[in-house]
């Protein structure tokens, strides 16, 4: 009894880590669904790519970790906000599901033109902390642990204190209230939108970094399984709902953490998806959302 | 203060504007009345810069706005009330008016009309802290006028201010259109209750199926044949 409660513990450390960082990856496909309403597939991506801004950061210009990650931030805030214009702004009136069709596009473009530039072999992501264990009475938990739960929370702070009490995150609110209400309060859409993407896109990098210093191995491909768990956290808080994006991604992190830990670790990943049919039969605006019918 | 020439304005293929001329001088109330269905609100949202005419200009303090994005158009003092209010219903009244304000700077400025605004509208002020989506259609209305007076319109373009509201709503609705164009706003006001509308202009259009049919002085089309049977059941 005491050893299964132990182990309880333990995996709830390990999930609500890994959970942090689903969560900082679903934050920018709820960020951008509740813009544009679209599905961003190739967000997994943006992940992978801050990895390797990361570990370019850290590897080739000696920078220490939280440079490296802030570095890493503003890259692919860049790269989201250049993805946006040349891929999705020209389809905005397009069917959507033209503009899904295109975002998978964007995905394999970034995906096998990172195994082109940067070769498909896994690298080692250098380690920026010197891994320390921590005691808390029978518990342990490792710097990483801690590095990614405090970076997380301080990233989640300063992104609910820029949407909710910043001009700029008023407009966006606004914007994916009602788009035209907010162009007729003097909001530039298009200004808007990029914000969206660079935040989303900077807060999916920090996950990269994130998971190197956690893996030590990052790889072209890595952002595929996470993508497609943080959409399901994203589905689980309520897509389109912040809070609901952080909320969804450490349930899903300790959840996976306790299949692992309790049943095995095979089952994990049915295990995620096991909870999008689940929250889809039950509750398919998720957790936060009010179930109510799309408007017309 | 804005002149349409001759605009046409498509759906995709359905042919909602088909031609339309309007003039608004500035200080005056225009307004432009119309069954369900005319064309109204695809004019103003022209107007607004929401949707593109294919053909013809809008000219606004003597420039040709047409085809401007709509921020800029709103940053040149034009301002729309959407028909059906269109408040951010997930924000509290007060963030709805300081989104308002979104373009000013001016602090002293959006403090002096925001409390212009909450002497307009007493309701807003003791339901500031509330969200928006619990409002009344009364309340929301005045919501999204208050709203659109933040940004300290010159011309204000109001889409049937009336729709949905009990007969005591509209007057008081009425008498504050009134009061804000004798403040100096120039208003060009769309609505289905032509006598409400017609009381209070100076001058107005009548649209039919995207064309303007006839157009007159306000008492001019009151005493009309053809508006009273229309429009003003008898
Ligand atoms: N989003 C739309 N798509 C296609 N047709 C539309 C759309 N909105 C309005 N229309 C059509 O354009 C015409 C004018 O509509 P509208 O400007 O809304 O009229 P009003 O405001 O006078 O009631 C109508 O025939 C309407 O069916
Ligand atoms: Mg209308």
């Amino acid at each position: 009894m005491d050893t299964l409660l132990h182990q309880f513990f333990q995996q709830l450390i390990n999930g609500i880590s890994l959970g942090s960082i689903y969560a900082l990856i679903a934050l920018g496909y709820t960020m951008i669904y509740g813009i544009i309403k679209l599905i961003n597939f190739a967000h997994g991506d943006i992940y992978m790519l801050g990895a390797y801004f990361g570990f370019f950061a850290t590897t080739q210009l000696g920078l220490s970790f939280i440079p490296a990650i802030i570095l890493s931030m503003a890259c692919a805030a860049l790269v989201g906000i250049i993805i946006e214009r040349i891929a999705y702004k020209p389809m905005r009136n397009a069917p959507r599901i033209a503009i899904l069709i295109t975002a998978i596009g964007v995905s394999f473009f970034l995906e096998y033109g990172m195994i082109l530039l940067v070769s498909p072999q896994p690298r080692t992501f250098p380690a920026v902390f010197t891994p320390t264990v921590y005691n808390f009475g029978p518990l342990v938990a490792n710097s990483q642990q801690i590095v990614i739960l405090v970076s997380a929370i301080i990233l989640m702070a300063v992104l609910t204190y820029i949407v909710n009490k910043t001009k700029a995150g008023k407009a966006m609110r606004a914007v994916s209230f009602d788009a035209d209400a907010a162009r007729l309060m003097g909001i530039n859409i298009d200004r808007v939108i990029s914000m969206t993407f660079a935040l989303g896109s900077a807060l999916a990098a920090a996950g990269g970094v994130l998971v190197g210093v956690y893996y030590n191995s990052i790889d072209p491909l890595m952002g595929m399984m996470p993508g497609l768990k943080a959409f399901v956290a994203a589905v689980l808080g309520g897509i389109g709902i912040i809070p609901g994006a952080m909320i969804g991604g450490i349930i899903l992190g300790v959840v996976e953490a306790m299949v692992s830990g309790f049943i095995s670790s095979t089952f994990r990943d049915a295990a995620a998806f096991g909870i999008l049919i689940l929250i889809l039969l039950y509750k398919p605006a998720g957790l936060l959302g009010k179930n109510v019918r799309e408007k017309v | 203060m804005l002149r349409v020439e001759d605009i046409n304005v498509y759906y995709g293929a359905i042919h909602a504007i088909k031609g339309i001329s309007l003039n608004v001088p500035d200080g005056e109330i225009v307004a432009l009345i119309g069954s369900n269905g005319a064309g109204k609100s695809t004019t103003l949202r022209t107007i607004s810069g929401l949707m593109k005419p294919k053909t013809g200009r809008i000219i606004y303090e003597d420039r040709d706005i047409s085809g401007m994005p709509a921020h800029k158009i709103v940053s040149m003092g034009l301002c729309q009330v959407p028909e059906g209010r269109h408040v951010f219903a997930n924000m509290t009244v007060m963030e709805n008016l300081e989104l308002g304000a979104y373009l000013r700077k001016d602090k002293d400025g959006i403090a002096k009309d925001l409390e212009d605004v909450f002497e307009k509208f007493p309701r807003l002020l003791e339901r500031k802290d509330q969200l928006s989506g619990t409002l009344s259609g009364g309340e929301q209305q005045m919501l999204a006028m208050g709203r659109a007076l933040m940004s300290r319109p010159k011309l204000l373009l109001l889409d049937e201010p009336s729709m949905g509201l009990a007969p005591l709503l509209v007057k008081e609705i009425f008498n504050i259109i009134k009061e804000i164009n004798a403040g100096g706003t120039t208003v060009l006001l769309v609505e289905q209750n032509a006598n409400m509308a017609l009381s209070i202009a100076d001058k107005a259009y009548v649209l039919e199926t995207g064309r303007i049919t006839l157009s007159g002085t306000a008492q001019e089309l009151a005493s009309s044949e053809a508006v009273r049977k229309a429009y003003l059941g008898g």
